[in-house]
Protein backbone atom coordinates (compact mmCIF):
# COMPACT_ATOMS: atom_id res chain seq x y z
CA UNK A 1 0.00 0.00 0.00
CA UNK A 2 1.30 3.45 -0.87
CA UNK A 3 0.04 6.27 1.24
CA UNK A 4 1.90 9.11 -0.43
CA UNK A 5 2.45 8.38 -4.10
CA UNK A 6 4.48 11.51 -4.76
CA UNK A 7 6.92 10.69 -2.03
CA UNK A 8 7.09 7.09 -3.17
CA UNK A 9 7.88 8.06 -6.78
CA UNK A 10 10.41 10.64 -5.65
CA UNK A 11 12.15 8.09 -3.42
CA UNK A 12 12.22 5.32 -6.03
CA UNK A 13 13.04 7.31 -9.16
CA UNK A 14 16.84 7.29 -8.61
CA UNK A 15 16.77 3.47 -8.62
CA UNK A 16 14.73 3.40 -11.83
CA UNK A 17 17.05 5.87 -13.49
CA UNK A 18 20.07 3.82 -12.44
CA UNK A 19 18.50 0.63 -13.81
CA UNK A 20 17.60 2.38 -17.07
CA UNK A 21 21.20 3.56 -17.43
CA UNK A 22 22.53 0.06 -16.85
CA UNK A 23 20.11 -1.39 -19.39
CA UNK A 24 21.09 1.20 -21.98
CA UNK A 25 24.74 0.25 -21.54
CA UNK A 26 23.97 -3.48 -21.72
CA UNK A 27 21.90 -3.11 -24.86
CA UNK A 28 24.42 -0.82 -26.55
CA UNK A 29 27.29 -3.20 -25.90
CA UNK A 30 26.13 -6.83 -25.76
CA UNK A 31 29.66 -8.02 -24.96
CA UNK A 32 29.85 -5.93 -21.83
CA UNK A 33 30.94 -7.99 -18.83
CA UNK A 34 29.70 -7.01 -15.38
CA UNK A 35 31.61 -7.64 -12.18
CA UNK A 36 30.01 -9.76 -9.47
CA UNK A 37 29.22 -6.61 -7.56
CA UNK A 38 27.71 -5.08 -10.71
CA UNK A 39 25.51 -8.13 -11.29
CA UNK A 40 24.32 -8.03 -7.70
CA UNK A 41 23.47 -4.34 -8.02
CA UNK A 42 21.67 -4.99 -11.31
CA UNK A 43 19.62 -7.75 -9.74
CA UNK A 44 18.79 -5.56 -6.75
CA UNK A 45 17.64 -2.73 -9.02
CA UNK A 46 15.52 -5.13 -11.07
CA UNK A 47 13.80 -6.52 -7.99
CA UNK A 48 13.26 -3.07 -6.53
CA UNK A 49 11.74 -1.77 -9.76
CA UNK A 50 9.57 -4.88 -10.13
CA UNK A 51 8.37 -4.39 -6.62
CA UNK A 52 7.55 -0.73 -7.36
CA UNK A 53 5.60 -1.86 -10.40
CA UNK A 54 3.59 -4.28 -8.28
CA UNK A 55 2.77 -1.47 -5.85
CA UNK A 56 1.89 1.11 -8.46
CA UNK A 57 -0.23 -1.27 -10.56
CA UNK A 58 -3.09 -0.88 -8.10
CA UNK A 59 -2.94 2.86 -8.46
CA UNK A 60 -5.45 4.57 -10.66
CA UNK A 61 -3.86 7.68 -11.95
CA UNK A 62 -0.33 6.82 -12.92
CA UNK A 63 -0.64 5.28 -16.40
CA UNK A 64 2.63 6.82 -17.58
CA UNK A 65 4.61 5.73 -14.55
CA UNK A 66 3.13 2.25 -14.76
CA UNK A 67 3.92 1.96 -18.47
CA UNK A 68 7.43 3.28 -17.86
CA UNK A 69 7.98 0.71 -15.12
CA UNK A 70 6.50 -2.09 -17.21
CA UNK A 71 8.90 -1.24 -19.99
CA UNK A 72 11.83 -1.10 -17.58
CA UNK A 73 10.93 -4.39 -15.89
CA UNK A 74 10.39 -6.08 -19.28
CA UNK A 75 13.87 -5.02 -20.45
CA UNK A 76 15.56 -6.06 -17.23
CA UNK A 77 13.59 -9.32 -17.11
CA UNK A 78 14.91 -10.22 -20.57
CA UNK A 79 18.49 -9.60 -19.45
CA UNK A 80 18.20 -11.45 -16.15
CA UNK A 81 16.18 -14.50 -17.15
CA UNK A 82 17.81 -15.15 -20.53
CA UNK A 83 19.62 -18.49 -20.40
CA UNK A 84 20.60 -18.81 -24.05
CA UNK A 85 24.14 -18.01 -25.05
CA UNK A 86 24.70 -14.29 -25.17
CA UNK A 87 25.23 -12.87 -28.64
CA UNK A 88 28.88 -12.33 -29.34
CA UNK A 89 30.82 -10.99 -32.26
CA UNK A 90 30.42 -13.20 -35.29
CA UNK A 91 33.59 -15.04 -36.28
CA UNK A 92 32.95 -15.92 -39.89
CA UNK A 93 35.67 -18.55 -40.21
CA UNK A 94 34.69 -20.24 -36.97
CA UNK A 95 31.07 -20.20 -38.06
CA UNK A 96 31.90 -21.68 -41.47
CA UNK A 97 34.37 -24.35 -40.37
CA UNK A 98 32.76 -25.35 -37.05
CA UNK A 99 29.20 -24.18 -36.46
CA UNK A 100 27.76 -24.93 -39.89
CA UNK A 101 29.11 -28.48 -40.37
CA UNK A 102 28.36 -29.32 -36.72
CA UNK A 103 24.78 -28.15 -37.15
CA UNK A 104 24.51 -30.14 -40.37
CA UNK A 105 25.66 -33.30 -38.62
CA UNK A 106 23.40 -32.66 -35.65
CA UNK A 107 20.38 -32.83 -37.96
CA UNK A 108 21.77 -35.37 -40.41
CA UNK A 109 18.62 -37.48 -40.26
CA UNK A 110 16.59 -34.61 -41.66
CA UNK A 111 19.18 -34.37 -44.45
CA UNK A 112 18.79 -38.09 -45.16
CA UNK A 113 15.03 -37.67 -45.39
CA UNK A 114 15.53 -34.69 -47.69
CA UNK A 115 17.88 -36.77 -49.85
CA UNK A 116 15.47 -39.72 -49.93
CA UNK A 117 12.58 -37.50 -51.09
CA UNK A 118 14.75 -36.04 -53.85
CA UNK A 119 15.93 -39.51 -54.93
CA UNK A 120 12.33 -40.70 -55.12
CA UNK A 121 11.52 -37.62 -57.19
CA UNK A 122 14.52 -38.33 -59.46
CA UNK A 123 13.37 -41.91 -59.96
CA UNK A 124 9.86 -40.73 -60.75
CA UNK A 125 11.08 -38.10 -63.23
CA UNK A 126 13.51 -40.51 -64.88
CA UNK A 127 10.92 -43.24 -65.25
CA UNK A 128 8.34 -40.80 -66.54
CA UNK A 129 10.70 -39.63 -69.33
CA UNK A 130 11.72 -43.17 -70.22
CA UNK A 131 8.15 -44.47 -70.31
CA UNK A 132 6.53 -41.37 -71.78
CA UNK A 133 8.94 -39.04 -73.63
CA UNK A 134 6.01 -36.81 -74.55
CA UNK A 135 5.76 -35.73 -70.93
CA UNK A 136 8.96 -33.69 -71.33
CA UNK A 137 7.28 -30.24 -71.49
CA UNK A 138 5.45 -31.00 -68.24
CA UNK A 139 8.45 -32.35 -66.38
CA UNK A 140 11.00 -29.78 -67.60
CA UNK A 141 9.39 -26.36 -67.86
CA UNK A 142 12.54 -24.73 -69.27
CA UNK A 143 12.63 -23.97 -73.04
CA UNK A 144 16.35 -24.74 -73.47
CA UNK A 145 15.83 -28.25 -72.10
CA UNK A 146 13.01 -29.15 -74.42
CA UNK A 147 15.10 -29.62 -77.55
CA UNK A 148 16.69 -32.93 -78.49
CA UNK A 149 19.78 -33.49 -76.24
CA UNK A 150 21.94 -34.66 -79.16
CA UNK A 151 21.03 -31.55 -81.14
CA UNK A 152 21.79 -29.29 -78.19
CA UNK A 153 25.18 -30.96 -77.61
CA UNK A 154 26.05 -30.52 -81.28
CA UNK A 155 25.09 -26.84 -81.12
CA UNK A 156 27.07 -26.25 -77.93
CA UNK A 157 30.17 -28.03 -79.20
CA UNK A 158 30.16 -26.25 -82.55
CA UNK A 159 29.34 -22.84 -81.26
CA UNK A 160 31.66 -20.23 -82.78
CA UNK A 161 30.95 -17.50 -80.31
CA UNK A 162 30.56 -17.25 -76.56
CA UNK A 163 26.80 -17.01 -76.08
CA UNK A 164 27.28 -15.72 -72.54
CA UNK A 165 29.75 -13.02 -73.54
CA UNK A 166 28.91 -9.77 -71.81
CA UNK A 167 26.35 -11.31 -69.49
CA UNK A 168 28.23 -13.79 -67.33
CA UNK A 169 28.13 -11.64 -64.18
CA UNK A 170 24.44 -10.86 -64.49
CA UNK A 171 23.69 -14.51 -65.30
CA UNK A 172 25.67 -15.59 -62.26
CA UNK A 173 23.84 -13.05 -60.06
CA UNK A 174 20.50 -14.25 -61.42
CA UNK A 175 21.38 -17.88 -60.65
CA UNK A 176 22.50 -17.04 -57.12
CA UNK A 177 19.43 -15.01 -56.23
CA UNK A 178 16.99 -17.41 -57.89
CA UNK A 179 18.45 -20.48 -56.20
CA UNK A 180 18.67 -18.77 -52.81
CA UNK A 181 15.03 -17.70 -53.14
CA UNK A 182 13.98 -21.28 -53.94
CA UNK A 183 16.05 -22.56 -51.00
CA UNK A 184 14.58 -20.09 -48.54
CA UNK A 185 11.10 -21.00 -49.75
CA UNK A 186 11.92 -24.71 -49.33
CA UNK A 187 13.02 -24.03 -45.77
CA UNK A 188 10.10 -21.71 -44.99
CA UNK A 189 7.61 -24.27 -46.27
CA UNK A 190 8.53 -26.30 -43.21
CA UNK A 191 5.83 -24.21 -41.54
CA UNK A 192 3.25 -26.22 -43.51
CA UNK A 193 4.19 -29.17 -41.27
CA UNK A 194 6.75 -30.07 -43.92
CA UNK A 195 4.24 -30.70 -46.71
CA UNK A 196 5.44 -27.75 -48.80
CA UNK A 197 9.09 -28.67 -48.25
CA UNK A 198 8.45 -32.27 -49.32
CA UNK A 199 6.60 -31.14 -52.45
CA UNK A 200 9.39 -28.75 -53.45
CA UNK A 201 12.10 -31.36 -52.85
CA UNK A 202 10.16 -33.97 -54.79
CA UNK A 203 9.49 -31.58 -57.68
CA UNK A 204 13.17 -30.62 -57.80
CA UNK A 205 14.04 -34.32 -57.89
CA UNK A 206 11.55 -34.95 -60.69
CA UNK A 207 13.14 -32.25 -62.88
CA UNK A 208 16.64 -33.50 -62.15
CA UNK A 209 15.72 -37.12 -62.85
CA UNK A 210 13.90 -36.20 -66.04
CA UNK A 211 16.84 -34.16 -67.40
CA UNK A 212 19.34 -36.89 -66.49
CA UNK A 213 17.23 -39.66 -68.05
CA UNK A 214 16.66 -37.58 -71.20
CA UNK A 215 20.38 -37.04 -71.79
CA UNK A 216 21.38 -40.59 -70.84
CA UNK A 217 18.70 -41.99 -73.16
CA UNK A 218 20.15 -39.83 -75.96
CA UNK A 219 23.66 -41.15 -75.26
CA UNK A 220 24.93 -37.83 -73.95
CA UNK A 221 26.02 -38.98 -70.48
CA UNK A 222 29.48 -37.46 -70.77
CA UNK A 223 28.06 -34.06 -71.74
CA UNK A 224 25.52 -34.31 -68.94
CA UNK A 225 28.21 -34.99 -66.35
CA UNK A 226 30.45 -32.26 -67.71
CA UNK A 227 27.56 -29.82 -67.73
CA UNK A 228 25.96 -30.61 -64.35
CA UNK A 229 28.78 -31.80 -62.09
CA UNK A 230 30.81 -28.58 -61.68
CA UNK A 231 27.93 -26.61 -60.17
CA UNK A 232 25.45 -29.39 -59.42
CA UNK A 233 27.58 -31.10 -56.79
CA UNK A 234 27.29 -27.92 -54.71
CA UNK A 235 23.89 -26.65 -55.84
CA UNK A 236 21.97 -29.89 -55.30
CA UNK A 237 23.37 -30.51 -51.79
CA UNK A 238 22.55 -26.88 -51.00
CA UNK A 239 18.91 -27.42 -51.96
CA UNK A 240 18.96 -30.64 -49.93
CA UNK A 241 20.28 -28.72 -46.91
CA UNK A 242 17.50 -26.15 -47.38
CA UNK A 243 15.10 -29.10 -47.35
CA UNK A 244 16.87 -30.35 -44.23
CA UNK A 245 16.26 -26.97 -42.55
CA UNK A 246 12.60 -27.08 -43.61
CA UNK A 247 12.22 -30.59 -42.22
CA UNK A 248 13.91 -29.60 -38.94
CA UNK A 249 11.31 -26.83 -38.67
CA UNK A 250 8.54 -29.27 -39.56
CA UNK A 251 9.74 -31.86 -37.00
CA UNK A 252 9.75 -29.13 -34.33
CA UNK A 253 6.21 -28.15 -35.29
CA UNK A 254 4.90 -31.70 -35.30
CA UNK A 255 6.88 -32.70 -32.21
CA UNK A 256 6.64 -36.47 -32.45
CA UNK A 257 8.17 -38.07 -29.37
CA UNK A 258 9.09 -34.70 -27.93
CA UNK A 259 7.46 -33.73 -24.66
CA UNK A 260 8.55 -30.09 -24.86
CA UNK A 261 5.97 -27.46 -25.70
CA UNK A 262 5.80 -26.11 -29.26
CA UNK A 263 7.39 -22.87 -28.12
CA UNK A 264 10.34 -24.67 -26.54
CA UNK A 265 10.79 -26.98 -29.54
CA UNK A 266 10.88 -24.04 -31.93
CA UNK A 267 13.20 -22.11 -29.64
CA UNK A 268 15.64 -25.04 -29.62
CA UNK A 269 15.88 -25.35 -33.42
CA UNK A 270 15.57 -21.72 -34.56
CA UNK A 271 19.29 -21.00 -34.40
CA UNK A 272 20.13 -24.23 -36.26
CA UNK A 273 17.66 -23.45 -39.02
CA UNK A 274 19.18 -20.01 -39.52
CA UNK A 275 22.70 -21.49 -39.52
CA UNK A 276 21.72 -24.06 -42.16
CA UNK A 277 20.00 -21.57 -44.43
CA UNK A 278 22.89 -19.11 -44.23
CA UNK A 279 25.19 -22.01 -45.15
CA UNK A 280 22.96 -22.77 -48.11
CA UNK A 281 23.36 -19.15 -49.20
CA UNK A 282 27.16 -19.45 -49.13
CA UNK A 283 27.11 -22.71 -51.13
CA UNK A 284 24.74 -21.25 -53.72
CA UNK A 285 26.92 -18.18 -54.25
CA UNK A 286 29.77 -20.54 -55.14
CA UNK A 287 27.48 -22.67 -57.34
CA UNK A 288 26.24 -19.56 -59.16
CA UNK A 289 29.78 -18.47 -59.98
CA UNK A 290 30.75 -21.95 -61.22
CA UNK A 291 27.59 -22.38 -63.28
CA UNK A 292 27.97 -19.08 -65.10
CA UNK A 293 31.73 -19.09 -65.57
CA UNK A 294 32.51 -22.81 -66.01
CA UNK A 295 29.54 -25.14 -66.48
CA UNK A 296 28.29 -23.45 -69.66
CA UNK A 297 31.57 -24.05 -71.53
CA UNK A 298 31.98 -27.41 -73.23
CA UNK A 299 34.41 -29.19 -75.50
CA UNK A 300 36.42 -28.10 -77.37
CA UNK A 301 36.72 -24.95 -75.19
CA UNK A 302 36.91 -26.99 -71.99
CA UNK A 303 37.47 -30.78 -72.01
CA UNK A 304 34.75 -32.75 -70.28
CA UNK A 305 37.38 -34.66 -68.33
CA UNK A 306 38.53 -31.42 -66.70
CA UNK A 307 34.96 -30.41 -65.82
CA UNK A 308 34.09 -33.84 -64.48
CA UNK A 309 37.30 -34.00 -62.44
CA UNK A 310 36.56 -30.51 -61.08
CA UNK A 311 33.09 -31.63 -60.07
CA UNK A 312 34.37 -34.79 -58.37
CA UNK A 313 37.01 -32.82 -56.45
CA UNK A 314 34.32 -30.37 -55.28
CA UNK A 315 32.08 -33.25 -54.19
CA UNK A 316 34.89 -34.90 -52.22
CA UNK A 317 35.78 -31.59 -50.55
CA UNK A 318 32.15 -30.86 -49.73
CA UNK A 319 31.67 -34.35 -48.29
CA UNK A 320 34.82 -34.01 -46.20
CA UNK A 321 33.78 -30.55 -45.08
CA UNK A 322 30.30 -31.58 -43.98
CA UNK A 323 31.39 -34.84 -42.37
CA UNK A 324 34.71 -33.88 -40.78
CA UNK A 325 35.03 -30.13 -40.33
CA UNK A 326 34.73 -28.91 -36.76
CA UNK A 327 34.90 -32.39 -35.26
CA UNK A 328 37.87 -31.57 -33.03
CA UNK B 1 -9.56 -15.40 -29.61
CA UNK B 2 -7.08 -12.62 -30.21
CA UNK B 3 -5.58 -11.07 -27.08
CA UNK B 4 -4.85 -7.37 -26.91
CA UNK B 5 -1.86 -7.62 -24.64
CA UNK B 6 0.96 -9.96 -23.85
CA UNK B 7 0.97 -10.75 -20.13
CA UNK B 8 4.21 -11.93 -18.58
CA UNK B 9 4.40 -13.22 -15.04
CA UNK B 10 7.93 -13.19 -13.67
CA UNK B 11 9.16 -15.86 -11.23
CA UNK B 12 8.95 -13.13 -8.59
CA UNK B 13 5.20 -12.96 -9.19
CA UNK B 14 5.23 -9.57 -10.90
CA UNK B 15 2.93 -9.23 -13.88
CA UNK B 16 3.68 -6.83 -16.68
CA UNK B 17 1.93 -6.46 -19.98
CA UNK B 18 2.74 -5.20 -23.42
CA UNK B 19 0.13 -4.18 -25.98
CA UNK B 20 0.05 -6.42 -29.06
CA UNK B 21 0.06 -4.74 -32.44
CA UNK B 22 -2.97 -5.41 -34.61
CA UNK B 23 -2.59 -6.90 -38.12
CA UNK B 24 -3.75 -3.59 -39.64
CA UNK B 25 -1.09 -1.54 -37.84
CA UNK B 26 1.53 -4.06 -38.85
CA UNK B 27 0.40 -3.88 -42.46
CA UNK B 28 0.74 -0.09 -42.40
CA UNK B 29 4.26 -0.41 -40.96
CA UNK B 30 5.08 -2.87 -43.73
CA UNK B 31 3.85 -0.38 -46.35
CA UNK B 32 6.21 2.25 -44.93
CA UNK B 33 9.06 -0.28 -45.00
CA UNK B 34 8.20 -1.20 -48.58
CA UNK B 35 8.45 2.46 -49.50
CA UNK B 36 11.83 2.70 -47.75
CA UNK B 37 13.12 -0.42 -49.54
CA UNK B 38 11.97 0.94 -52.90
CA UNK B 39 13.67 4.27 -52.18
CA UNK B 40 16.95 2.60 -51.20
CA UNK B 41 16.89 0.35 -54.27
CA UNK B 42 16.13 3.26 -56.61
CA UNK B 43 18.90 5.34 -55.05
CA UNK B 44 21.29 2.43 -55.37
CA UNK B 45 20.28 2.07 -59.02
CA UNK B 46 21.31 5.68 -59.64
CA UNK B 47 24.62 5.08 -57.88
CA UNK B 48 25.31 2.18 -60.23
CA UNK B 49 25.07 4.36 -63.36
CA UNK B 50 28.83 5.14 -63.37
CA UNK B 51 29.52 1.40 -63.10
CA UNK B 52 27.58 0.89 -66.32
CA UNK B 53 30.21 2.94 -68.11
CA UNK B 54 32.81 0.36 -67.11
CA UNK B 55 30.69 -2.76 -67.65
CA UNK B 56 26.96 -3.10 -68.24
CA UNK B 57 27.16 -6.77 -67.28
CA UNK B 58 28.88 -6.01 -63.98
CA UNK B 59 26.41 -3.21 -63.18
CA UNK B 60 23.48 -5.49 -63.94
CA UNK B 61 24.91 -8.27 -61.76
CA UNK B 62 25.56 -5.89 -58.87
CA UNK B 63 22.04 -4.46 -59.23
CA UNK B 64 20.47 -7.94 -59.10
CA UNK B 65 22.48 -8.90 -56.03
CA UNK B 66 21.94 -5.61 -54.25
CA UNK B 67 18.18 -5.68 -54.88
CA UNK B 68 18.05 -9.16 -53.39
CA UNK B 69 20.30 -8.27 -50.45
CA UNK B 70 18.42 -5.05 -49.64
CA UNK B 71 14.96 -6.61 -49.85
CA UNK B 72 15.94 -9.45 -47.51
CA UNK B 73 18.53 -7.68 -45.38
CA UNK B 74 16.48 -4.54 -44.66
CA UNK B 75 14.28 -6.17 -42.03
CA UNK B 76 17.06 -8.29 -40.55
CA UNK B 77 19.55 -5.43 -40.21
CA UNK B 78 17.17 -2.80 -38.91
CA UNK B 79 15.50 -5.11 -36.42
CA UNK B 80 18.92 -6.18 -35.19
CA UNK B 81 20.44 -2.70 -34.93
CA UNK B 82 17.32 -1.01 -33.57
CA UNK B 83 16.35 -3.84 -31.24
CA UNK B 84 13.25 -5.05 -33.02
CA UNK B 85 12.34 -1.96 -35.00
CA UNK B 86 12.41 -0.97 -38.67
CA UNK B 87 11.65 2.51 -39.94
CA UNK B 88 7.98 1.59 -40.43
CA UNK B 89 7.75 0.03 -36.99
CA UNK B 90 9.45 3.05 -35.41
CA UNK B 91 6.99 5.43 -37.04
CA UNK B 92 4.02 3.39 -35.88
CA UNK B 93 5.55 2.76 -32.45
CA UNK B 94 5.84 -0.99 -32.91
CA UNK B 95 8.61 -3.31 -31.79
CA UNK B 96 9.43 -6.99 -32.27
CA UNK B 97 10.02 -8.67 -28.92
CA UNK B 98 10.55 -12.20 -27.71
CA UNK B 99 7.23 -13.89 -26.93
CA UNK B 100 8.48 -14.65 -23.42
CA UNK B 101 9.98 -11.18 -23.00
CA UNK B 102 13.50 -12.59 -23.09
CA UNK B 103 16.37 -11.00 -24.98
CA UNK B 104 15.73 -10.96 -28.74
CA UNK B 105 18.29 -13.15 -30.53
CA UNK B 106 19.72 -12.63 -33.99
CA UNK B 107 18.46 -16.07 -35.07
CA UNK B 108 14.91 -15.06 -34.14
CA UNK B 109 15.12 -11.89 -36.21
CA UNK B 110 16.64 -13.74 -39.18
CA UNK B 111 14.08 -16.54 -39.02
CA UNK B 112 11.03 -14.29 -38.79
CA UNK B 113 12.28 -12.26 -41.74
CA UNK B 114 13.16 -15.31 -43.86
CA UNK B 115 9.73 -16.75 -43.27
CA UNK B 116 8.25 -13.74 -45.02
CA UNK B 117 8.66 -15.96 -48.10
CA UNK B 118 5.63 -18.00 -46.98
CA UNK B 119 3.85 -15.23 -45.13
CA UNK B 120 3.79 -13.08 -48.26
CA UNK B 121 2.15 -15.84 -50.34
CA UNK B 122 0.26 -15.66 -52.62
CA UNK B 123 0.50 -11.85 -52.60
CA UNK B 124 0.28 -8.91 -50.20
CA UNK B 125 0.97 -11.07 -47.15
CA UNK B 126 -2.34 -12.87 -47.43
CA UNK B 127 -1.12 -16.03 -45.66
CA UNK B 128 0.69 -14.04 -42.96
CA UNK B 129 -2.24 -11.66 -42.54
CA UNK B 130 -4.78 -14.45 -42.13
CA UNK B 131 -2.59 -16.36 -39.68
CA UNK B 132 -1.98 -13.11 -37.77
CA UNK B 133 -5.69 -12.35 -37.69
CA UNK B 134 -6.61 -15.72 -36.22
CA UNK B 135 -3.57 -16.06 -33.95
CA UNK B 136 -4.17 -15.44 -30.26
CA UNK B 137 -1.06 -13.26 -30.11
CA UNK B 138 -1.36 -11.69 -33.56
CA UNK B 139 1.58 -13.71 -34.83
CA UNK B 140 2.26 -14.44 -38.48
CA UNK B 141 4.02 -17.70 -39.40
CA UNK B 142 7.44 -16.07 -39.07
CA UNK B 143 6.60 -14.91 -35.56
CA UNK B 144 5.36 -18.35 -34.55
CA UNK B 145 8.53 -20.02 -35.82
CA UNK B 146 10.83 -17.42 -34.26
CA UNK B 147 8.80 -17.16 -31.05
CA UNK B 148 8.36 -13.42 -31.36
CA UNK B 149 5.48 -10.98 -31.12
CA UNK B 150 5.08 -7.41 -32.29
CA UNK B 151 4.08 -5.03 -29.53
CA UNK B 152 2.82 -1.48 -29.63
CA UNK B 153 4.00 1.40 -27.50
CA UNK B 154 1.24 3.97 -27.72
CA UNK B 155 2.10 7.50 -26.75
CA UNK B 156 0.42 8.02 -23.40
CA UNK B 157 -1.18 11.40 -23.65
CA UNK B 158 -2.06 13.30 -20.55
CA UNK B 159 -5.73 14.28 -20.41
CA UNK B 160 -6.31 17.99 -20.73
CA UNK B 161 -7.06 18.49 -17.07
CA UNK B 162 -6.71 22.24 -17.23
CA UNK B 163 -9.66 22.37 -19.57
CA UNK B 164 -11.65 20.13 -17.21
CA UNK B 165 -10.78 21.82 -13.98
CA UNK B 166 -10.64 25.37 -15.32
CA UNK B 167 -8.46 26.58 -12.47
CA UNK B 168 -11.19 26.22 -9.88
CA UNK B 169 -10.49 25.81 -6.22
CA UNK B 170 -10.52 22.15 -5.14
CA UNK B 171 -11.83 21.86 -1.61
CA UNK B 172 -10.85 18.17 -1.38
CA UNK B 173 -7.19 19.12 -1.52
CA UNK B 174 -7.45 20.59 1.97
CA UNK B 175 -7.40 17.00 3.22
CA UNK B 176 -4.24 15.43 1.83
CA UNK B 177 -4.59 12.23 3.86
CA UNK B 178 -8.09 11.65 2.45
CA UNK B 179 -6.86 12.48 -1.05
CA UNK B 180 -4.15 9.86 -0.66
CA UNK B 181 -6.73 7.32 0.51
CA UNK B 182 -8.95 8.14 -2.48
CA UNK B 183 -6.09 7.60 -4.92
CA UNK B 184 -5.28 4.33 -3.26
CA UNK B 185 -8.84 2.99 -3.27
CA UNK B 186 -9.86 3.93 -6.79
CA UNK B 187 -8.95 1.38 -9.45
CA UNK B 188 -7.51 2.42 -12.84
CA UNK B 189 -10.80 1.50 -14.55
CA UNK B 190 -12.87 3.57 -12.14
CA UNK B 191 -10.56 6.54 -12.63
CA UNK B 192 -10.84 6.17 -16.37
CA UNK B 193 -14.66 6.08 -16.15
CA UNK B 194 -14.90 9.33 -14.24
CA UNK B 195 -12.41 11.04 -16.54
CA UNK B 196 -14.19 9.90 -19.69
CA UNK B 197 -17.58 10.91 -18.35
CA UNK B 198 -16.28 14.46 -17.86
CA UNK B 199 -14.51 14.58 -21.20
CA UNK B 200 -17.68 13.46 -23.02
CA UNK B 201 -20.16 15.53 -21.04
CA UNK B 202 -21.27 17.51 -24.09
CA UNK B 203 -22.13 14.32 -25.97
CA UNK B 204 -24.70 13.36 -23.35
CA UNK B 205 -28.30 14.47 -23.08
CA UNK B 206 -28.88 16.86 -20.19
CA UNK B 207 -31.06 14.48 -18.16
CA UNK B 208 -28.75 11.54 -18.77
CA UNK B 209 -25.74 13.60 -17.87
CA UNK B 210 -27.26 14.76 -14.57
CA UNK B 211 -28.25 11.19 -13.72
CA UNK B 212 -24.82 9.80 -14.66
CA UNK B 213 -22.93 12.40 -12.64
CA UNK B 214 -25.25 11.84 -9.67
CA UNK B 215 -24.62 8.08 -9.75
CA UNK B 216 -20.88 8.50 -10.15
CA UNK B 217 -20.66 11.12 -7.42
CA UNK B 218 -22.59 8.89 -5.02
CA UNK B 219 -20.28 6.01 -5.86
CA UNK B 220 -17.10 8.02 -5.25
CA UNK B 221 -18.51 9.61 -2.10
CA UNK B 222 -18.76 6.10 -0.67
CA UNK B 223 -15.15 5.35 -1.54
CA UNK B 224 -13.79 8.00 0.80
CA UNK B 225 -15.91 10.18 3.02
CA UNK B 226 -14.69 13.79 3.00
CA UNK B 227 -15.83 16.18 5.76
CA UNK B 228 -19.05 18.05 5.06
CA UNK B 229 -17.31 21.43 4.74
CA UNK B 230 -15.38 20.07 1.77
CA UNK B 231 -18.41 18.81 -0.11
CA UNK B 232 -21.35 20.94 0.92
CA UNK B 233 -22.70 23.12 -1.85
CA UNK B 234 -20.73 21.37 -4.56
CA UNK B 235 -22.69 20.04 -7.53
CA UNK B 236 -22.16 16.40 -8.49
CA UNK B 237 -20.30 17.38 -11.62
CA UNK B 238 -17.96 19.68 -9.73
CA UNK B 239 -17.41 16.98 -7.13
CA UNK B 240 -16.35 14.61 -9.92
CA UNK B 241 -14.04 17.26 -11.35
CA UNK B 242 -12.41 17.61 -7.94
CA UNK B 243 -12.06 13.84 -7.68
CA UNK B 244 -10.46 13.74 -11.15
CA UNK B 245 -8.07 16.48 -10.10
CA UNK B 246 -7.03 14.45 -7.08
CA UNK B 247 -6.68 11.22 -9.07
CA UNK B 248 -4.87 12.47 -12.13
CA UNK B 249 -2.87 15.39 -10.86
CA UNK B 250 -0.45 14.36 -8.17
CA UNK B 251 0.34 17.94 -7.20
CA UNK B 252 -0.50 21.23 -8.75
CA UNK B 253 1.30 24.32 -7.65
CA UNK B 254 -1.23 26.59 -9.29
CA UNK B 255 -4.00 25.54 -6.93
CA UNK B 256 -4.20 26.42 -3.31
CA UNK B 257 -3.18 23.39 -1.35
CA UNK B 258 -4.85 24.51 1.82
CA UNK B 259 -3.91 27.25 4.26
CA UNK B 260 -0.30 28.32 4.01
CA UNK B 261 1.83 27.93 7.11
CA UNK B 262 1.95 30.99 9.25
CA UNK B 263 4.61 33.44 8.27
CA UNK B 264 4.89 32.27 4.64
CA UNK B 265 4.60 35.10 2.18
CA UNK B 266 2.70 34.47 -0.98
CA UNK B 267 4.76 35.10 -4.10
Amino acid sequence: MIIDLDRFVAAERPFWTELEGLLDKLEADPNRQMSLEGVRRFHFLYERTASALAKITTFSAEPETRRYLENLVARAYGEIHETREKRTRLHLLDWFFRTLPQTFRQHVRAFQVSLAITVVGCAFGGLAILLDPASKPVLMPFPHLLQDPAKRVAEEEHARSDRLAGQKTSFSAFLMTHNIRVSILTMAMGMSWGVGTIILLFYNGVMLGAVAADYIRAGQTKFLLGWLLPHGVVEIPAILIAGQAGLVLAFALVGWGNRNSLRVRLRIVSRDIVTLIFGVGVLLVWAGIVEAFLSQYHEPVLPYSVKITFGIVELVLLTLYLSRSGKS
Amino acid sequence: MRAHSLQIRTPEGIVFSQLLASPVTRFLAWLVDLLCISTVITTFGFLLVPLQLISVDLASGVATLSYFAISIGYGVCFEWWWRGQTIGKKLLRLRVVDAEALRLQFSQIALRNLLRFVDSLPLFYLVGGLVCWFSSKSQRLGDIAANTVVVRFPRVSEPDLDQLLAGKYNSLRNYPHLCARLRQRVSPIEASVVLQSLLRRDDLDLADRIQLFADLAAYFREKVEFPLEATTGIADEQYLRNVTDVLFRAQDARHTQGPKPAGQVAA
